[in-house]
């Protein structure tokens, strides 16, 4: 006798999505200089959402010099006041949960139950969080006296679209800094809708602009002279590209960027809590995650049990309709993400790893990938180095805890990192060597604004998040 | 009399891995007085000892990161002991390099001296003044510690040259890294001596490593270099400092100029803060 569930869909009625969307700048949604557009599209369906304006270089100068406009006013502001526009913010993200929720799992492909619980109260509590710093800038650890940037460029990816964009924007408004934001092509309609926020708080204009397009639209906000500073999150290659760009320029830069996390498995590990872990670490959206525990890395004497129970977890993950309560694992969020983990996962065939999949029905439409591991892997296969970003889990053994760190720190990345064992003292001294940034200890892709996050190495510089974080956002003495 | 003897003059080389080694390349170059008077051959280090110099300090950073922080403390305050013994021959190279007075150069000499001292005080405070514990929402205990970069270079202020070179590299180790200092050109002297110092003050070889030559030659290969983590371009020129952070873009160096002399932000700048996350509960 198997089980079977009902569908239990979240309503899309909650959400108005206009047919075009235009660049918020300076307070006022106003239409390219082009003209041009481009569409989104819901992932799991292949349905065009909206048509979406297309920003190009004159766009950017007109967003930068509103940005540049709203400085006057905001950095001028009473810091405590300018807290206040971000509680106000933070209250208004809260009121309309549910409605960025189910925006964004449309425009995404995430599952609901992530965009209803991590995606969307996370954000909300990031401006509520740097919303109590405003005022209290003195105390952040860079100096008497810190300075905002001024205009601040920042461009966000798409895997987690509206978290990312509190992240960029909740500290760099907390400290004064005015913004132009670019969300990703494939997912700017939390971001649009989050610029109706602004308008509802009565944000200042030109305090928030954001600027929707492509990587050439990125580009000329990283190249405009007007932009004081930049914040990138992305791939660790247009890292380094937007590096070189502002090279010589005077502009700060911050970067979180990719990843290849190791997630360490003790033979006393407590199993059943650690098999949760493995399958948060590398399922949860989809794998798009850059501190994804992509390496699994098990003592070699309780592997076969491990992947055992591993196989059985996976066999109960549900893909399919994201807007499902039910769903585990939702759409890839591209097509071209989607062809990029398959041609890296034939990679582990062709070099010699074996694969499992977990049997699931994959839906006619959309973009879909069932949750794989591999065994068999080496460390200098494709699959062991390079960032995959989908639910592809590399598995690696190892014998002796020096064995653990070698392997574990054998990558140009340094994001994140998971310990399991039941032994404090092993969880610290693990800790202590590995090169990553973030360290999760019998737990797994836990984020908080308290707590800093960014990485060691290629996978970036700054941090987000935390008293550290706002470091990013201000110039202190040096 | 004493004019009749004759001076037993010193032959100045490199400090890499402990030793005092010549250039590989058999280069060296001419040092002259403020006066243009001939002063010294100094090595002119090439890439290749460059490279020598990286590996050295790599396989200095485990035992040097790993120490505790205490310990680091007491070596660098030893450093700062050793360099007060040699108080009059730092003076005299000042003295002869910069054209400055012995009264102005004695007062350089003291000021190096008393800021490695006040770097060498940082090394257990700094995690208790900018690490925290972080008010997560959840039954998780959450800290963040700032640790040692890794391996660091130091391209240190040419003038003054003592305490230009103090005020970059000492921070550097107090934040437990280890570095290869590219001495000032034309004022190599105080570099040079300060080696001497170093090799006589309990510090494990490699964590200091310094080439005399030309800092112009060797920043494109320390900026290329993809086992150096940061660099202090303080004492390069706005347009070297560019090319090193093109070139230093390859494996994301690391890149900071600084001005204030003394400041935990210069220990900050080469240190990476880590976040470690652990469940509450029985």
């Amino acid at each position: 006798m198997t089980f079977e569930y009902s569908g239990a869909p979240e309503s899309k009625a909650i959400v108005t999505i206009d047919p075009l969307y235009k660049l918020f700048i300076g307070g006022k949604f106003v239409a390219p200089k082009s003209g041009k557009t481009f569409t989104t599209i819901n992932p799991a369906t292949e349905e065009v959402l909206a048509k979406i304006a297309y920003a190009e270089k004159s766009d950017i100068d007109k967003a930068v010099k509103a940005a540049q406009d709203g400085l006057k006013v905001w950095s001028k502001m009473a810091p405590a006041e300018r807290g206040k526009y971000l509680y106000r913010i933070a209250r208004i993200m809260q009121e309309r949960a549910r409605e960025f929720a189910v925006l964004e799992t449309m425009d995404n492909g995430k599952p609901i139950r992530e965009t209803r619980d991590i995606d969307i109260p996370l954000s909300a509590a990031h401006f509520f969080y740097h919303a109590g710093w405003a005022d209290k800038l003195e105390h952040a650890g860079v100096g008497e006296n810190p300075k905002p940037y001024g205009v601040v460029g920042q461009i966000i990816p798409w895997n987690f679209p509206l978290l990312m964009l509190a992240w960029k924007v909740a500290p760099a408004l907390a400290t004064g800094n005015t913004v132009v934001l670019k969300p990703a092509e494939t997912t700017p309609l939390t971001a649009l809708l989050f610029a109706q926020v602004c308008q509802q708080a009565e944000l200042p204009a030109g305090v928030v602009n954001i600027v929707t397009g492509d990587g050439a639209t990125g580009a000329a906000l990283v190249n405009h002279p007007g932009i004081n500073k930049i914040a990138f999150t992305g791939s660790t290659d247009v890292g380094k590209l937007i590096a070189r760009s502002v090279a010589g320029t005077g502009k700060g830069l911050t970067l979180e960027l990719g990843g290849k996390g190791a997630n360490i498995v003790f033979e006393d590990a407590p199993i059943d809590e650690t098999v949760e872990g493995i399958i948060n670490g590398i399922f949860f959206n989809q794998g798009h995650v850059c501190c994804a525990g992509s390496r699994l890395l098990v003592q070699e004497n309780i592997q076969e049990e491990l992947l055992e129970k591993l196989k059985r977890r996976m066999s109960q993950i549900r893909l399919g309709d994201p807007l499902d309560k039910n769903t585990d694992i939702g759409a890839i969020n591209s097509r071209e993400q989607l062809e990029k983990i398959t041609e890296l996962a034939i990679s582990g065939d062709t070099e010699g790893a074996e694969r499992f999949s977990a049997a699931c029905t994959i839906p006619a439409k959309g973009f879909w990938y069932p949750p794989t591991f591999f065994t068999g892997v080496t460390q200098a296969h494709r699959i062991a180095r390079e960032e995959i970003f989908g639910p592809v889990l590399s598995v690696i053994s190892f014998r002796t805890p020096q064995e653990a760190i070698e392997k574990a720190n054998n990558t140009p990345y340094g994001l994140s990192a998971g310990v399991w064992t039941d032994k404090g003292s092993r969880i610290l001294w693990t800790a202590k060597h590995l090169k990553a940034g973030v360290i999760w200890a019998n737990t797994f892709n836990k984020f908080d604004p308290a707590s800093p996050f960014g990485g060691y190495k290629e996978s970036g510089w700054g941090r987000e998040g935390g008293r550290h974080g706002l470091a990013a956002y201000l110039k202190g003495a040096k | 009399m004493s004019d009749s003897r004759i001076d037993v003059k010193k032959t100045y080389k490199l400090f890499i891995g402990g030793a005092f080694p010549r250039s590989e390349s058999g280069r060296t170059y001419e040092v002259k007085d403020s006066k243009g008077n001939f002063i010294a051959n100094p090595s002119l280090a090439s890439r290749k000892d460059l490279r020598d110099a990286v590996v050295a300090a790599r396989g200095a950073h485990g035992g040097w990161s790993g120490a505790t922080a205490f310990n680091r403390g007491q070596i660098l305050y030893r450093i700062a002991e050793m360099m007060e013994g040699r108080t009059a021959q730092f003076v005299d190279e000042i003295v002869a390099l910069e054209g400055v007075t012995p009264s102005v150069a004695k007062k350089q000499v003291e000021e190096a001296i008393d800021l490695w001292v006040w770097y060498s005080g940082w090394c257990d405070k700094i995690g208790s003044i900018y690490g925290s514990t972080n008010a997560v929402s959840g039954s998780f205990y959450n800290f963040t510690i700032p640790e040692a970069l890794g391996v660091v270079t130091v391209f240190a202020p040419a003038k003054p040259s003592l305490l230009g070179l103090v005020q970059s590299l000492a921070p550097v180790l107090a934040g437990g890294n280890t570095a290869i200092v590219i001495a000032s050109e034309k004022y190599p002297l105080g570099a040079i001596t300060l080696s001497e110092a170093l090799g006589t003050s309990d510090l494990p070889g490699g964590v200091v490593n310094i080439l005399t030559g030309s800092p112009a030659e060797l920043a494109p290969w320390a900026s290329s270099h993809m086992d150096i983590d940061g660099i202090d371009a303080s004492g390069l020129s706005t347009a070297q400092e560019k090319d090193l952070r093109i070139a230093g873009a390859d494996n994301l160096k690391r890149i900071f100029r600084f001005k204030e002399a003394k400041s935990p932000q210069r220990v900050l700048s080469f240190m990476e803060n880590k976040t470690v996350w652990h469940p509450i509960g029985v």
